[in-house]
């Protein structure tokens, strides 16, 4: 039963089909066999957080998941949110505020921020960073991210009909 | 670290679940959301030879009111619990605990069986059921028992469940209407174990505690419900209360890591019942207690 077991995922919006071994994490299955790299590895226990993915819709570790329980399941990765366009204004805000340097957490800082925005039109200050608790960047210190998370809810309101 | 090689099988059912169990005993574990059980595989902490997947098993998924209690299944995540509109209702203890344990990526997969079953005894859930007076429903291949909150934690990692055992259930009385809780802990960041932490409930009738039960973490192998005889049905005065610190000191003897000294762990301990009387009696002039 070690040997590779057959899983039928949907990762950002295509259907893919694969075996993979029991042991493999959903990290190491999106990077090493369907390439993308965007999701990145770190502390690989859960603490990081620089892992994190969509999965049905929810954020997830996909460090602390078995890429066989993702059988079934909708993957949504950074290269995915990035290419429909559902954070063009997020990561415009990172850039214009320099809410990144290395950009080793920044993938997942992207989609952790956008699941708070989903659900909180205009978060504050403390429920951001309450939010981004799980995400550690060791460049920025976390004021230029919580900026850049203020500035795109405050102009996605402005936006809204 | 990466996980070492296993056999994976998804249950099909709760029986068998329970049948791959019996069968492969100490070398198999179940893998509810796997929030401690994969970081803990992944640092080869722990390395089974099987993992039995129960996610699949929807029966014990959902909270639902039965005959007196709340009965909320083992696969119950954290983020379920949190926004449960009975969980606000009746246990709003856990409710409130829930907001402390780790971030929302770990508690849209963590489960309330699974953090049971694990036992950490920093973490927060253990300690809740205990002050809740809960009783964990586990299932085996001999049926079913029921295990007091209390008397399932055992030490560290540690509970009464057996290797072929399943916790299916956590099932929380319905609270009387002047019950009062208090929830509290001191972590170094949000979303940390706690260095030590205080869920507790009491009903609360003429500003006097009845069936006070506080549970503490975070201070030795395991939650401990300290009881606090001094405290039941009188008038707490500050002098009533000391005693009641006292007691607390001499009951607890936490031990030391990084993070904190035992007798660092043993004052915050303090400072939290005494802020736990306070607020469960609306007394602000108890909160301010020093240490002699």
């Amino acid at each position: 039963m070690t040997a590779p077991l057959p899983i039928s995922l949907e990762v950002n919006g295509e259907r893919v089909e694969a075996y993979v071994l029991p042991r493999i994490n959903l990290a190491d299955f999106l990077r090493e066999h369907l390439k993308l790299t965007g999701t990145h590895v770190g502390c690989e226990h859960g603490v990081c957080g620089a892992c994190t993915v969509r999965l049905n819709g929810e954020i997830v570790r996909s460090c602390l998941m078995l890429a066989v329980q993702a059988n079934e399941a909708v993957v949504e990765t950074i290269e995915g949110l990035s290419d429909s366009g559902e954070i063009s204004d997020l990561q415009a805000a990172f850039r214009e505020r320099n809410a990144l340097q290395c950009g080793y957490c920044t993938p997942a800082m992207l989609i952790t921020a956008q699941d708070l925005l989903q659900r909180e039109a205009e978060p504050g200050r403390e429920q951001i960073r309450e939010h981004l608790s799980g995400n550690y960047c060791r460049c920025t210190g976390y004021q230029a991210i919580v900026d850049a998370v203020e500035a795109t809810a405050k102009a996605r309101k402005s936006r809204a009909p | 670290m990466k996980a070492s090689a296993f056999s994976y099988a998804r249950a099909t059912s709760i029986a068998n679940a329970i049948e791959l169990l019996e069968e492969h005993g100490e070398r198999a574990k179940v893998l509810s959301g796997g929030q401690s059980l994969m970081p803990a595989m992944n640092l080869r902490l722990l390395a089974p030879e099987l993992i039995v997947d129960i996610g699949a098993l929807d029966e014990l998924r959902g909270i639902v009111r039965q005959n007196g209690v709340l009965a909320i299944g083992a696969l119950t995540r954290h983020v379920d619990l949190q926004n449960s509109p009975l969980i606000a209702a009746h246990a709003p203890l856990l409710k409130e605990a829930i907001a402390h344990v780790a971030h929302p990526a770990i508690r849209n997969r963590g489960t309330i069986g699974g953090s049971l079953a694990h036992a950490d005894p920093a973490s927060e859930l253990p300690a809740c059921v205990i002050a809740l007076d809960a009783t964990i429903v586990v299932r085996g291949p001999a049926g079913e028992r029921r295990i007091a909150a209390e008397d399932f934690f055992l030490g560290i990692y540690e509970t009464a469940l057996s290797t072929e055992e399943l916790l299916v259930a956590v099932e929380v009385p319905l609270p009387p209407s002047n019950a009062a809780h208090y929830f509290c802990e001191f972590a170094r960041r949000h979303g940390d174990y706690a260095i030590v932490g205080l869920a507790a409930q009491a009903v609360v009738d003429t500003q006097k505690l009845g069936d006070f039960r506080p549970a503490f973490f975070g201070v030795g192998d395991k939650a401990v419900h300290v009881k606090m005889p001094a405290l039941l049905n009188t008038d707490v005065t500050p002098k009533v209360l000391s005693g009641a610190l006292q007691a607390l000191g001499d009951a607890l003897d936490p031990p030391e890591d990084q993070q904190a000294s035992g007798a660092m762990r043993c004052h915050l301990s303090k400072v939290l019942l005494a802020r736990c009387v306070a607020a469960l009696l609306s007394r602000p002039d108890l909160s301010t207690w020093e240490p002699a």
